[in-house]
């Protein structure tokens, strides 16, 4: 096939409309770093293990690494890019800067995507809740447990902002 | 990535039947993908032979759960995170809930379906066994009808299946009558989260007294493919509930597990540790009948 055969692939990414042309093989991580140049999901396994390339499709929580270009068409997603600015912060974000949940930086975008879909199913997530809820995102800096803190705190934080 | 994207083909047909027809026109030649949670891997790393894939993610012929008062029906496209989810699905199987619970992570519970866990037929699946122990019907569909089998004749060895290559699996039918039964799930692995199954034993069981009046027992990598123990069912049913038959029962399973050495176990761990979960089943059938 020549690269003109490929068909057109239309979906939203971050409240944008976007339209590319690519093989429907092709995996939605590289439709993402590579065409739309959105390098916040990254790829540490490739497998669907490590959860770095974590975005969220349609409301739910998917390692983009394991969706074929074709199966995102007509879909939501939403990418870390899509959290917050630099002006403006997520909660999450914020939390992540201040308990340290964020060191090398590898995982943090699957990280944020994966607290970010556990809080919108879960507003006061229990521990346990939030280990499952990340249990599929691996960090080898943090130990977890700032991480965890730093859910924690943006739940708390969310509660006070909501009285 | 060591795949090539540009080598493989992938149709989205609009409607089952659509697919159907592909599969009719040239059976063995198209691969369905669905959540992808097994094939992008095979992708990833460069092991994806089919050149040429179809897409069943998203067909609503194969989504949803309905149920009757005597049948839950189970669509083919149905997702762990779906199953987790579905109250029925916890009151009345929830063995199945469980299983669902344990498939990787949250990631890949909203892809990864439970056909998909089914015709893949790793020995290690942790939907199978609790699907065996509820006596699911699994139902096939293909351009020229429909047909249904009992879910244990649907495996047939290590990676084997009786489907069809112009087949696909449509549903899963679980009988509502276990809401009564004693059951057990446990799955051994490495460790809590994200671990494929070493060994996993499933039981569901009815006590007339003393007696044991119904007894299903399956496994995940006691065998080649998901297995009903069927020799060791035998030496329980109709028996009581006594240190003599537990004791037959254990040493039949012994004999009966042919479990296969793999990267994860070996066969003589997995043969006793299953001995052993069906022992700590046993005794908690005791305490439960002793409690009365």
């Amino acid at each position: 096939m020549t690269q003109a055969a490929w068909p057109t692939i239309d979906f939203t990414v971050n409240s944008n409309s976007v339209s590319v042309a690519v093989p429907p093989m092709k995996r939605l991580l590289n439709v993402l770093r590579e065409d739309l140049r959105l390098t916040g999901a990254k790829e540490g396994c490739g497998e669907g293990e490590c959860g770095s390339c974590s975005i969220r499709m349609n409301g739910q929580l998917v390692n983009s690494c394991l969706v074929p270009a074709l199966q995102a068409a007509g879909t939501t997603i939403e990418t870390v890019e899509g959290l917050g600015t630099r002006a403006d912060l997520h909660p999450l974000q914020k939390a992540f800067l201040e308990c340290g949940g964020a060191q090398c930086g590898i995982c943090t975008p699957g990280m944020l995507m994966a607290a970010t879909h556990l809080l919108a199913q879960t507003p006061n997530p229990t521990f346990e809740e939030i280990r499952e809820g990340l249990a599929g995102n691996l960090c080898r800096c943090t130990g977890f447990i700032k991480i965890f803190d730093s859910v924690i705190a943006a739940a708390q934080g969310a509660e006070l902002h909501a009285r | 990535m060591r795949g090539n994207p540009e080598a493989h083909e992938l149709i989205a047909p609009s409607s089952l039947s659509a697919a159907l027809g592909y599969l009719a026109e040239s059976p063995g030649q198209w691969m369905p993908i669905a959540g992808g949670t097994e094939l992008m891997v095979a992708h990833a790393a460069g092991r994806l032979s089919s050149p040429k894939l179809i897409n069943l993610w998203g067909l609503k012929e194969l989504s949803g759960i309905s149920a009757t008062d005597e049948t839950l029906t189970i669509g083919a496209g149905v997702t762990f995170r779906e199953l987790r989810a579905d109250p029925i699905v916890a009151s009345d199987f929830p063995l199945l809930a469980l299983a669902a619970s344990w498939v990787g992570s949250i990631a890949n519970q909203s892809r990864a379906t439970l056909a998909g866990n089914i015709v893949n037929g790793s020995p290690a699946a942790d939907a199978p066994p609790a699907l065996l122990v509820y006596d699911a019907e699994i139902e096939l569909i293909s351009l020229t009808g429909r047909r249904r089998m009992m879910y244990p004749d649907f495996h047939t060895g290590y990676k084997r299946t009786r489907m069809n290559p112009d087949e696909l699996v449509l549903a899963l039918h679980l009988p509502r009558r276990f809401g009564r039964h004693h059951t057990y799930l446990r799955k051994v692995g490495t460790r809590k989260a994200m671990a494929i199954t070493k060994v996993a034993l499933a039981a569901t069981a009815l006590l007339d007294g003393e007696i044991i009046s119904e007894i299903r027992l399956a496994a995940a990598s006691l065998a080649d493919r998901p297995v009903r123990l069927v020799a060791t069912e035998a030496a329980l049913l109709g028996h009581p509930l006594s240190a003599a038959t537990i004791d037959r029962a254990l040493r039949v399973m012994l004999e009966e597990a042919k479990p296969i050495d793999d990267i994860r176990s070996t066969e003589a761990y997995r043969r006793h540790v299953g001995a052993n979960l069906l022992g700590e089943f046993l005794a908690q059938l005791v305490h439960t009948e002793g409690a009365r």
